[in-house]
């Protein structure tokens, strides 16, 4: 008598069972399909300066994101046609390395200030971010030319705070 | 003196806590009450030290105690009180402080409103919440102190420590380095703890789960408990999402509301799961269904929390790189997966005690619609964390570091929210347990035809594409479906007791919350949506350089640059502002002022759009460069955003709505007892 309940439904069950077993295949195959042709169409390759110099024949054509350091007096911006030039230095890739170099703002603090590291020509069209400046890091996507200029569609940049700005300054007061 | 109370109060609240969950442990294995009345007792005092702390560390940043590392990261003299004060959730360690000091506020609540109640799960919320509290003091106190104070050794070595290192003397800076200019918004000082707030009610109802798991009173006792703490997270979550929308779009200057960077997802991700565990818990209260699913999703949230938590305030910006930056990094994932793995396996251990008390019938019944649903959400969910992992996954499998920007997210997210608007749309309208093509197309067809309406009027207004026109379709769908409904309802009952409509409708919503809550708030999302499609599919912009007297054109608009002034002001910034003339189809209909402030002490300066807002579009004009004097040329970026307000006033609705089903019953809780009937047929009790 417990029973009454769910025998009602049992007949029908097999059945159903398949039905809802395709339909929830089919739901998951569908998300599948989306995540993986997604991906296919808009996978980008992130690479350091380094990298990027060394495939450079392979790559080209590619979507590409690169990060590196900002150097500061190679930005130039013209209003006129909102065309952002500047260069940035490699910076390594891996984090291990940076935290073992002195973290991110002595990275790319050294990086600016060192003439043997990889340098690689940015141009961006579109407005100049506030934060581009000397020894940000600058995360850009884009394509390499023929002409090893790297084209960025997307700008994006990041400033670590420092302890060690405020020292000098401090240190004999 | 003030950063040792603060400190000091921490570490007494971390050794209470450890107590706490030995003695609710011991307490409840053993059956002596006295000791869970002493967990208990923990639990509260949790709360009046961790406020201690927190007071202490607002007097530090009022103060500018800039001594203490944290005050001088994220305060500085300039900064008016209300910043200062708001600073505590300006950074990493300020923000883990109040996290923790909610979720004791909440948990403290919670052990108050339902000792009486609910006795066997309390002592097992408390061990949950002190667990959670302990992992998060743990963190604050020897990893991420926001007490910690810089001594200077020597001439030049600086050490961030609570205690003076040997030999050196406290490092007194003169000012701190202020909160980011980015950050000084409206939106964005009450972002963060609505978005905490959010995240931290979401841990209470995990809390009963587990509490449920381990006591073995597996029915849905603990989702009728905390349904309206699940609401209550899920309203402040909600909030948080919307304001950080706002926020990028008023302050971020690309025009839009919401990027697919990690941090935004990370948000976005509980919110989804809390979302589908809002739909589903009704199956498992109708029906006594998907309670493992049920389990599984609030396991889920609570980790997602967690990890948002983490990834919110760990300074990672954009690249996903840099998962371990923080130290503290490892200590998350290991809390995550360590929680993660025991939440599981107490769901393992009771896994025949949680099976359905009946089975779905039917394809198109109500309760299969909600399981369709809770897939396309967890569905999203997935391709949130495969964007977010899949630059790991790669480097790990190829060598090869490879990620993926919005348009991933756009693309595979679309036609899954595109499945969700229509699930809105018939789902409420089908019936539990047995429901067919025909009852369903009967129950539909009418509002089916209205929402014919919303495309054909799009058409006419010169809308051709077909995603477009589907989306309207769909916005029109949902609208004319909920709105039927809740007509429907409102006349029958204005009818039967010849009550004024208005009444009618008040007193409906009152009597079914939920129910009601919930069409306003899907209401608020179709309204959301066409804000959402006018943005992503109709957003125009374009750039140029001009001088004063001079007209750029986009779409309808023309912009006339008129003047611009350059001054100094007060609280240290240098301001470029511009008078810009709009004019719609040639004809005058006011002026903006696109800003640009150049903050002296961050030396960072701020673009400030200036906006034309109506309801049917924005002009979003933004000043991007200037000559001062000499040719007087200005550079301008404009944004032509179609509908885009109906975005931010969905939201509105959406939150009235959630109020609406959060609001507390007036009569206590009736329904409480009654609709238990359909489970006396459980046999093993």
């Amino acid at each position: 008598m417990e029973q009454t309940e769910t025998n009602k439904g049992l007949p029908k069950k097999q059945p159903n069972r398949t039905k809802f077993l395709i339909g929830g295949f089919l739901i998951i195959a569908a998300i599948v399909y989306l995540i993986v042709s997604s991906t296919q169409a808009n996978a980008q390759y992130f690479m350091t300066v380094e990298e990027l110099k060394a495939k450079q024949n392979q790559i080209s054509g590619r979507d590409l994101r690169v990060s590196g350091a900002v150097i500061g007096d190679t930005i130039q911006y013209d209003p006129q046609t909102l065309t952002l030039t500047f260069e940035v230095a490699n910076v390594p890739g891996d984090n291990k390395v940076i935290e073992e170099k002195g973290g991110l703002a002595a990275v790319l603090h050294a990086a600016v200030n060192d003439p043997a590291q990889p340098r690689l020509k940015v141009v961006y069209n579109g407005v100049k971010p506030d934060l581009l400046k000397n020894e940000a890091q600058a995360i850009m996507t884009g394509k390499l030319g023929a002409d090893g200029v790297f084209y960025a569609q997307e700008l994006l940049l990041k400033c670590p705070t420092k302890y060690e700005e405020a020292l000098p300054q401090q240190s004999g007061g | 003196m003030v950063a040792n109370i603060g400190y000091g109060a921490l570490c007494i609240t971390l050794v209470i806590a450890v107590y706490g969950i030995v003695a609710a442990v011991y307490g409840s294995r053993r059956k002596l009450p006295y000791w869970v009345d002493s967990a208990r007792n923990a639990m509260l005092l949790t709360f009046p030290l961790l406020t201690l702390s927190v007071i202490s560390l607002v007097v530090l940043l009022v103060n500018g105690n800039f001594e203490v590392d944290y005050v001088a990261s994220v305060t500085s003299k300039s900064m008016p009180l209300y910043l200062k004060i708001t600073a505590l959730w300006g950074g990493q360690a300020g923000s883990l402080l109040f996290w923790t000091w909610a979720m004791s506020a909440f948990a403290s609540a919670v052990t108050l409103r339902n000792w009486d109640r609910d006795r066997e799960f309390l002592p097992w919320v408390i061990v949950v919440s002190l667990v959670t509290i302990t992992f998060f003091l743990g963190l604050i106190i020897f990893v991420e102190n926001p007490f910690a104070r810089l001594w200077i050794l020597g001439e030049t070595v600086i050490l961030k420590s609570m205690f003076p290192p040997v030999g050196s003397v406290l490092f007194l800076q003169p000012d701190g380095r202020g909160l980011n200019p980015l950050l000084r918004h409206p939106g964005m000082i009450i972002h963060p703890p609505m978005l905490y707030l959010g995240f931290v009610a979401f841990v209470i109802p995990y809390a009963f789960a587990i509490a449920a798991l381990i006591t073995g009173r597996t029915d849905d006792r603990w989702i009728r408990i905390t349904r309206r703490w699940t609401l209550v997270a899920w309203l402040f979550l909600s909030l948080g999402l919307l304001l950080g929308g706002r926020w990028a779009y008023d302050v971020l200057g690309w025009g839009g509301y919401w990027g697919w960077d990690p941090v935004e997802i990370s948000a976005l991700m509980p919110w989804l799961t809390g979302t589908a565990f809002l739909h589903s818990v009704m199956i498992q209260e109708k029906r006594g269904m998907l309670k493992h699913w049920n389990m599984l999703l609030i396991i889920l949230t609570y980790d997602l929390v967690i990890f948002g938590t983490f990834l919110t305030r760990s300074g990672i910006l954009s690249s996903v790189h840099a998962f371990a930056q923080s130290a503290i990094g490892p200590l998350f994932f290991g809390f995550i997966g360590l929680t993660f793995v025991v939440s599981l396996s107490l769901l393992l251990h009771r896994w025949n005690e949680l099976k359905s008390e009946a089975h779905m019938t039917s394809l198109l019944s109500r309760e299969a619609l909600f399981l369709l649903n809770n897939f396309l959400f967890l569905g999203i969910l997935v391709v949130c964390f495969w964007g977010v992992i899949f630059p790991l996954l790669s480097e790990l499998i190829t060598g090869q570091k490879v990620t993926v920007g919005p348009p991933f997210y756009q693309r595979a997210t679309a036609p899954l929210f595109a499945g969700l608007l229509f699930l809105m749309g018939i789902a409420p309208l089908a019936a539990w347990r047995h429901s067919t093509v025909q009852t369903l197309g009967k129950a539909l067809w009418k509002p089916a035809i209205v929402s014919l309406l919303g495309p054909l009027l799009a058409a006419i207004f010169g809308v051709h594409d077909w995603a477009a026109l589907l989306g309207f379709w769909l916005v029109a769908f949902v609208a004319s479906v909920t709105i039927y409904e809740y007509g429907r309802a409102v006349i029958a009952r204005a009818h039967s007791r010849s009550e004024p409509i208005w009444r009618a409708f008040w007193e409906l919503a009152g009597r079914n919350r939920r129910r009601y809550g919930g069409y306003i708030i899907h209401l608020g999302v179709v309204l959301m949506g066409l804000g959402i499609i006018g943005m992503e599919m109709f957003q125009t912009e374009t750039q140029g350089t001009i001088g004063q007297g001079q007209e750029i054109k986009l779409d309808q608009y023309t912009i006339r640059y008129d003047s611009i002034a350059i001054f100094d002001t007060s609280d240290g910034r240098n301001v470029a502002r511009a008078v810009v003339s709009i004019y719609k189809d040639g004809q005058y209909v006011g002026e903006v002022h696109p800003r640009r402030d150049y903050y002296y002490e961050s030396q960072q300066p701020m673009t400030i759009p200036g906006v034309r807002s109506t309801m049917e579009d924005d002009l979003y004009v933004l000043l991007v460069d200037w000559k001062p004097v000499s040719s007087s040329m200005a550079t301008f970026k404009i944004y032509h955003n179609p509908l885009v307000n109906w975005l931010w006033l969905g939201g509105l609705v959406f939150i009235f709505g959630t109020l609406v089903a959060a609001w507390p019953d007036r009569e206590g809780q009736p329904e409480r007892v009654k609709k238990k009937k359909e489970n006396l047929v459980r046999s093993n009790a």
